[in-house]
């Protein structure tokens, strides 16, 4: 029969990733993240190493665990809750995602242990200055063959965590044609090469580590091409679900622990001697953001599954989820602070990790109008 | 998760399309809203259709097979209603008789009970209607005034319901009144089943906002009922409103009819013009196309995610009321976008030879308005949520009144 919930297993990861954020993740430990240039501790990303979760998606020839997507989306549902800090979702999901998707051989060889085990990070250079989800996006960043490779060109915006990372992968254009989509690679770049720096942006979500990568005549090897040269966009698209669909995951912890932190303060917080929870104008508000925390989750764990299992209609789930996720998580982190008044317009209250991430989440790999947008394109072209 | 059919799913819909269409095409024209002036025959095509489904085996899903239902599943219940839905195949005149009087009665009521009302239920012949709400009870339920005097072996009732849905068609009506004026007002209010021609009861119809008189004003006059009609104990009244009202926000999922409005929205958007340009193409209607279309879609995974728990033996709780506002607020939104979609021609009714589809969009926008009122307010759903679900405190004019 139709099976909503969480197996067993799941359910069981799910358990030990709360543990694991409550206790190694508190506020004081992401505040302090928020300062902190990489992002997070060596010792935290060891451990989370050491849980197996970086390897989830790995194929076990790689020495992953290679087990499904659900699997680790229970894991960025906990992450939601905290908001997690650090190179995680870019490491795993955009480095190792896309390396599985188009790497070759070798390449898979050479990086994808390293990802699993934690010890090697990467991640996807995608954004440019005129930043666009579509083929036409990849514009400005040139890849021109040179000796015995290319020469890549061109700077990259909104990168999450390149300066932490070993690799970079590049969306380069290779190709100018009337086709936007054709002419598009990726080349898999060592960060150390000549030519390539790297400027940590200073962004509104401070856990969120976002760079600016600039490509001045880096010269890769033509064993830096990923795949087929000029063929790479339907697989930046497909990585981008996957992002997507781990991001919406993300926003549903976040949510639903927005949520608790404005109930728990509507039960306590007095004002005309009863708690402002007894007031319909707070009460009502509490009850719209319980039916979107549980909507959100719905459409959530529905592109979770469909990207997992890779059924037809993935692409209009994840454009489902990413839209209504990133709507609804606007909106939910937006009357946490409402709600909790002064206190939580301060620095110090914790509803604004949220309300940031919410912002950060929305932006990557498309907004709810784009996913909007893009989804009556795939209902009206079917 | 597996949000798949099970292979014995997905052969219950294949079983019943082709039995469904075979029956559609036998039947011809479907009577529909348009013909408001025919209600009569609206019902008579329920009816029909109603022991159709009865006699294929279709009735009552999740009923017990002892009682004339299917014994099957939530997940079975829903591809039936999806697949009736989105054909417009008839309209359910007794949403009151499966959401409402056949849970209580297969929850609280005696055997005689069960047998003597769910197969007439099921086989077509008996439709139901609701006397809760009152002129001066509507959310605030309990303070219901009308009076049940024991007399012998009967109650005698005096009083008046408003709003009752369907009571001039219906031939049994689930009634809530008040047995005791002297205790705390949830305390006094017993529940019963009562034959509406009996004698006494006096039904007189309401037209509302789109034209049709689908609901009505019910009064009793020293109708006299046996102490056999009550169900459960005296007394019982409030807690059987409140698992009635329970059973109501699980019953009858809409995705069908929602799924078949948005689509026909995409439909709409490419034929009609906005400044010289298929509405298609415009991107505020763009935008909009696509948050109703998830919206519609997202009712559906709440509504899976809601009946896999129930099948693994949840009771109905106080989340359905999470489902009935959700899908009460959307529609509403979205048939408002329908009229925004028609631009001027949004005002031609049915009949106009100006008006686009018949006139569909215009009537599902005016019944819309009611989808937020009926059944618990958006407002009680909100309450209901905030203190049931996430423990909020009451306020302080409402605790002080119960106690």
């Amino acid at each position: 029969m139709v099976d909503t919930a969480f197996t067993e297993e799941q359910d069981m990861l799910k358990r030990s990733a709360r543990n694991f954020v409550e206790n190694e993740c508190p506020p004081e430990y992401v505040r302090e993240m928020w300062e902190n240039d990489e992002g997070i501790t060596q010792e935290v990303w060891n451990k989370m190493a050491e849980l197996g979760w970086m390897g989830l998606l790995v194929p076990e020839e790689y020495d992953g665990i290679g087990m499904s997507f659900q699997d680790l989306a229970v894991v960025f549902e906990e992450m939601g809750r905290v908001p997690m800090p650090g190179p995680f979702f870019s490491s795993v999901v955009l480095g190792g995602e896309t390396i599985r998707l188009a790497g070759t051989e070798e390449q898979k060889k050479a990086v994808l242990p390293g990802i699993a085990m934690g010890e090697t990070r990467a991640t996807l250079a995608l954004m440019e200055c005129d930043p666009l989800l579509s083929p036409a996006g990849i514009e400005s960043v040139k890849a021109e063959p040179a000796a015995d490779g290319y020469a890549i060109n061109g700077i990259k915006l909104f990168v999450p965590d390149a300066h932490t990372a070993d690799y970079i992968i590049c969306a380069a254009r290779t190709d100018e044609g009337a086709d936007p989509a054709k002419g598009i690679s990726l080349f898999l770049v060592d960060s150390k090469t000549s030519g390539l720096s790297i400027e940590l942006l200073k962004t509104m979500d401070g856990g969120r580590k976002q760079c600016e990568v600039n490509f001045e005549n880096v010269a890769v090897p033509e064993s830096a091409l990923m795949g087929q040269k000029g063929e790479a966009w339907p697989i930046i698209s497909k990585v981008a679900d996957i992002a997507n669909a781990a991001l919406c995951m993300e926003m549903v912890g976040g949510m639903e622990k927005s949520l608790e932190l404005t109930v728990d303060y509507a039960k306590t917080r007095i004002a005309f001697d009863q708690p402002i929870g007894s007031y319909q104008a707070i009460k009502h508000m509490c009850a719209d953001m319980m039916l979107i925390t549980e909507s959100a989750k719905s459409v959530a764990y529905y592109a979770a599954w469909a990207v997992s299992e890779d059924t037809p209609d993935a692409p209009e789930a994840v454009s489902m989820a990413k839209a209504y996720c990133s709507d609804t998580y606007r909106k939910a982190t937006g009357d946490c602070i409402q709600i909790m008044g002064g206190i939580g317009f301060t620095w110090e209250h914790d509803a604004h990790l949220y309300f940031k991430r919410a912002r950060c989440n929305e932006h990557l790999f498309g907004d709810a109008a784009f996913h909007k947008d893009r989804l009556v394109t795939m209902k009206t072209s079917a | 998760m597996d949000f798949n059919l099970s292979p014995e799913e997905e052969a219950f819909r294949q079983e019943f399309v082709p039995w469904l269409e075979g029956v559609i095409a036998e039947k011809g024209k479907i009577p529909t809203f348009k013909d408001a002036e025919a209600l009569d025959e609206r019902v008579a095509w329920y009816r029909e259709m109603q022991k159709k489904l009865f006699d294929a085996g279709y009735a009552g899903i999740t009923w017990p097979k002892e009682y004339g239902g299917r014994g099957g599943t939530l997940i079975e219940s829903f591809i039936l209603d999806e697949e009736i839905q989105k054909r417009a195949a008839v309209e359910n005149f007794n949403g009151i008789g499966f959401g409402m009087a056949g849970g209580v009665i297969l929850a609280f009521g005696t055997d005689e009970q069960k047998d003597r009302y769910i197969p007439a239920m099921l086989n077509g012949s008996e439709i139901w209607c609701q006397g809760f709400s009152e002129p001066n009870a509507g959310s605030d339920l309990a303070a219901l005034s009308t009076r049940a005097v024991k007399d012998g072996d009967d109650y005698v009732i005096n009083g008046q319901k408003v709003w009752t849905s369907m009571a001039q068609m219906a031939d049994q009506c689930i009634l809530v009144v008040r047995t005791d004026p002297d205790v705390p007002k949830h305390k006094g209010l017993s529940f019963f089943i009562i034959d509406m021609k009996t004698p006494g009861i006096d039904v007189r119809p309401l037209v509302q906002i789109t034209g049709d008189a689908e609901f009505n004003e019910v009064y009793f006059d020293d109708m006299r009922v046996p102490r056999t009609q009550m169900l459960g104990e005296e007394g019982d009244g409030w807690k059987i409103s409140i698992a009635t009202l329970m059973f109501e926000r699980y019953a009858v999922s809409q995705y069908g009819s929602f799924r078949r409005s948005i689509d026909g929205l995409f439909e709409l958007a490419k034929n009609v013009t906005r400044n010289g340009r298929p509405a298609i193409e415009d991107p505020v209607i763009r935008q909009k196309l696509g948050q109703f279309h998830i919206e519609v879609e997202i009712l559906k995974h709440n509504t899976m995610r809601s009946r896999s728990k129930l099948l693994k033996g949840e009771v109905p709780g106080p989340e359905g009321s999470i489902e009935k506002l959700y899908w009460s607020e959307m529609n509403k939104a979205m048939q408002e976008f329908a009229m925004e979609l028609e631009g001027p021609y949004h005002q031609l009714m049915s009949g106009s030879k100006w008006a686009l589809q018949d006139g569909m969009y215009q009537f599902a926008f005016l019944r819309s308005r009611g989808n937020t009122i009926e059944a618990g307010t958006s407002e009680i759903q909100k309450n209901i949520i905030g203190e049931r679900v996430l423990g909020l405190p009451k306020d302080a004019a409402r605790a002080a009144v119960k106690k």
